[in-house]
Order: C-alpha cells, then sequence, then structure tokens
C-alpha cells in the first residue's frame, strides 16, 4: 500500500509538533509519525519551569499534550508506528512503516535523542531491574532505599533531587571534579543534604547480574585511582543523549557525533528534507528551541514547496 | 471497547484470579504518573480483544497495590509479566510494538 504526501514529519516532541502546527497552519496537510517514545524527552520528565507562558510550570507530559492537540486542532494528521527505513535518494522520497510505505516530497526530521548509556555489560542486562533512565517512572521502586544518579547536567540534578522524595540516599557519580548543570540546579541539588557527592568517579561495574538485580555498584576515584564499593539498589543513568539518527545513515551529512548538519536554517544535505530540534542539535537541546527550530523547519519547508510550485532554481530535483 | 476485556487486579485478588488462572494470564504493571505506562496501555487493551479466550489480560496499579510488585521485584514500569499455571514464564519492561508482544504471547497459546 502506498500513500502520497506533500510533506512528513517524523517525530513527535516539541519539534516535530510545533512543525506540524505551523506546517498545518499553512495547508500543508502534514502528516506526523510518532514512533514508541511519542511525546520525546519531556514525557519522561515532571514539572518544566523554563518553557515561556507557564509561570507556574506545567508538567512535561501535559505540555506535550497540549502541544499534539494544538497541532491537531489545525488538521495535522498523526499516525501512530515506527519508521524501518526512508530512502532520501531520489524524489518522492520513500518512508517505510512495516509492510507500509509512504512517498513524501518534503520531510522534515524530528526525531530527537534518546538516552545514552555508560556502556557497562550490566546496564543492559539490569535495564528494568535497578538500572533505569527515567526517575519519574522508576523512582517509586526505591522507597527508602539508597540509591546513584550517573551525571553531572540539568537532568541528573533534576533527577537526583526528584528522587530524594523517594530515596534514603542518592549517590551523585560524576566523573569529573565541577559541574556542568546550570547554576539554579547545582544549587537546589547542593542543598538536599540526602544526596552524597561522588564527584571525579566513575562506575567500573554494577553488580550483580547473576542475581538479576543490583546489589552494589564499584567506584574509581579517576584522580587517585581508590576504588570504593557503594551497597545499594538503583542505579538511575543520566548521562546525556545520543540523536536518533541511524535511520538517515549515510543519506544525510552528519557530524561525528551522529548530529544531522543543517544549513540556511534547517536545510540538510539533500534539498526537501528539513531537520529540527534534538537531532540537529548538540548544543542547546532545550523545550524552547526545539519547539524554535521546528518552527523554522516548517517556514523552511513551506518556502521550498512554493519555490518548487514556481520552478525556481531550490526547487531543482535531485538527479539520480 | 477493547478495554471491556481488560480486567483490574489487585493485591486482593491476584492469587484467585491470576495464579490460580487456568489460562495465561499477562498482568500490565502501571501508575498514573507514568507516561510511557499510559502510552502502552492501548497496546494492552488491543492485545486483551484479540486474544480474548486464549490470555487472560489484566492491569495493576502499582500506587494500589504495592506488595505485588514488591513480591515480584517490580523496579520499573511499564512492566508486562505473563503467568502460566502460578509462573511467571515471561517479563518484559518498558514500552514495546504490538507485535513484538505478540510473538511472546503466541509462545505460550
Amino acid at each position: 500500500m502506498s500513500d502520497s504526501r506533500q510533506l512528513v514529519i517524523i517525530g513527535s516532541g516539541p519539534a516535530g509538533l510545533t512543525a506540524a502546527l505551523y506546517t498545518a497552519r499553512a495547508n500543508l496537510n502534514p502528516l506526523l509519525i510518532e514512533g514508541l517514545e511519542a511525546g520525546g524527552q519531556l514525557m519522561l520528565t515532571t514539572l518544566v519551569e523554563n518553557f515561556p507562558g507557564f509561570r507556574d510550570g506545567i508538567m512535561g507530559p501535559d505540555l506535550m499534550g497540549e502541544m499534539r492537540a494544538q497541532a491537531e486542532r489545525f488538521g495535522a494528521e498523526i499516525r501512530q508506528g515506527d519508521v524501518t527505513a526512508v530512502d532520501l535518494r531520489k524524489e518522492p522520497f520513500r518512508i517505510v512503516m512495516g509492510s507500509e510505505e509512504i512517498r513524501t516530497r518534503t520531510l522534515i526530521i524530528a526525531t530527537g535523542a534518546s538516552a545514552r548509556l555508560i556502556g557497562l555489560p550490566a546496564e543492559r542486562a539490569l535495564m528494568g531491574h535497578g538500572v533505569s533512565t527515567c526517575a519519574t517512572c522508576d523512582g517509586y521502586f526505591f522507597k527508602g532505599q539508597e540509591i546513584a544518579v550517573v551525571g553531572g547536567g540539568d537532568s541528573a540534578m533534576e533527577e537526583a533531587t526528584f528522587l530524594t522524595r523517594f530515596a534514603s540516599k542518592v549517590h551523585l557519580v560524576h566523573r569529573r571534579g565541577d559541574l556542568r548543570a546550570s547554576k539554579i540546579m547545582q544549587e537546589r541539588a547542593l542543598a538536599n543534604d540526602k544526596i552524597v557527592w561522588r564527584l571525579n568517579n566513575v562506575i567500573d561495574e554494577i553488580r550483580d547480574p547473576a542475581q538479576g538485580q543490583v546489589s552494589s555498584i564499584l567506584l574509581r576515584n579517576v584522580v587517585d585511582g581508590e576504588r570504593t564499593e557503594v551497597p545499594l539498589s538503583g542505579v538511575f543513568v543520566a548521562i546525556g543523549h545520543r540523536p536518533n539518527t541511524s535511520l538517515f545513515t549515510d543519506q544525510l551529512e552528519m557530524d561525528a557525533h551522529g548530529y544531522i548538519l543543517t544549513h540556511d536554517g534547517s536545510r540538510t544535505s539533500v534539498p526537501g528534507v528539513f531537520a529540527c530540534g534534538d537531532v540537529q542539535d548538540r548544543v542547546y537541546r532545550q523545550a524552547i528551541t526545539a519547539a524554535g527550530s521546528g518552527c523554522m523547519a516548517a517556514i523552511d519547508c513551506e518556502r521550498y514547496l512554493e519555490a518548487l510550485a514556481q520552478g525556481l532554481p531550490e526547487a531543482v530535483p535531485i538527479e539520480n | 471497547m477493547a478495554a471491556e476485556q481488560v480486567q483490574t487486579f489487585s493485591d486482593a485478588n491476584f492469587s484467585q484470579q491470576v495464579l490460580q488462572a487456568s489460562s495465561p494470564v499477562l498482568v500490565d504493571f502501571w501508575a498514573e504518573w507514568c507516561a510511557p505506562c499510559k502510552r502502552l496501555g492501548p497496546t494492552v487493551d488491543a492485545l486483551a480483544a484479540e486474544y480474548q479466550g486464549k490470555v487472560v489480560v489484566g492491569k495493576m496499579n502499582v500506587d494500589e497495590n504495592p506488595s505485588t510488585p514488591e513480591k515480584y521485584a517490580i523496579r520499573g514500569i511499564p512492566t508486562l509479566l505473563l503467568f502460566k499455571g502460578g509462573e511467571v514464564v515471561e517479563s518484559v519492561v518498558g514500552l514495546q510494538q504490538k507485535d513484538d508482544l505478540k510473538k511472546i504471547l503466541d509462545r505460550h497459546v
């Protein structure tokens, strides 16, 4: 079954939904595909206090619910499913979702980023059994217990602070001596006496996969090499994200870290393909910058289609 | 529609409705504050309809029922456990595609 479209948007975080809102209002009839992690990273947060317009903050999932409803109100079509392959070598582009295929003249990529893991074998084995990347989902199961949060950025501070609601003690493990997190998030965490600071430390081992649960972590101080075993029952990993770009490998220009390279706003190396949000941003990575770049991609896409209709130079189809 | 086929399990009825059931039982552990759980909800509803008569499908709210999740050492939600003859035969943590869950259920029906 083949479906022909003017515009497909992949991704349903702030970038994708803002692009959908703007292109729906421009009558481009966008089809937005939302995957398994629909709503993006904000679905895993609690109170968002830095999205302008909400002076008392808004819960991440509520904010995403509002954005989704707003895009739908103006006619954006939202479909659930995971894109399994794309072909950007010639127009119309092909988007494959299992047995279904969609053809589209333009594509906006807003696939975002997913949590990065430390890379220990035990980490995967114990995921969901004491190892977690989602404090709001799993913190509840660690009432009165000791846990660790790994990372030194805003998400690590937020998770550590949030997890003190449940845990008796939170060990904050960070490989450097200073934190990357914003001042306000650091101050909140530093003021919390349930947080034990394990700076200049890395986790060498998470025990014990054989038991199917977390029983301790083995820390190594990167300055003096000292090793410490800390008995605890949970490890929350908050060491950043990696862009979700495996679908586009060898088809779009990317940097060494796999972020899609954009030029002149949201344009990628393939005319007619635009990228917005965390998938192309390794600097700012905020809900508001993602939303802003979603708006840029929508306007760039709209102008591209207008130029195409008028036969202007930007619209020359790629020869293959 | 599908939601009508989905059972509600609790600490109180778990033994009778899950452990002593004659057919396999899929239990979805969830909570109101868990966004991925809400995302998985409709998939579980659909499975309940598709496997009607073959697999009993139900949900357990972990806030209201703390003992059962503790007994099965649940450390994250959503978690799906498949019970057969009172024993856990499958355990899946996190969001899943419906087709992947069907493959798991098909091994036991």
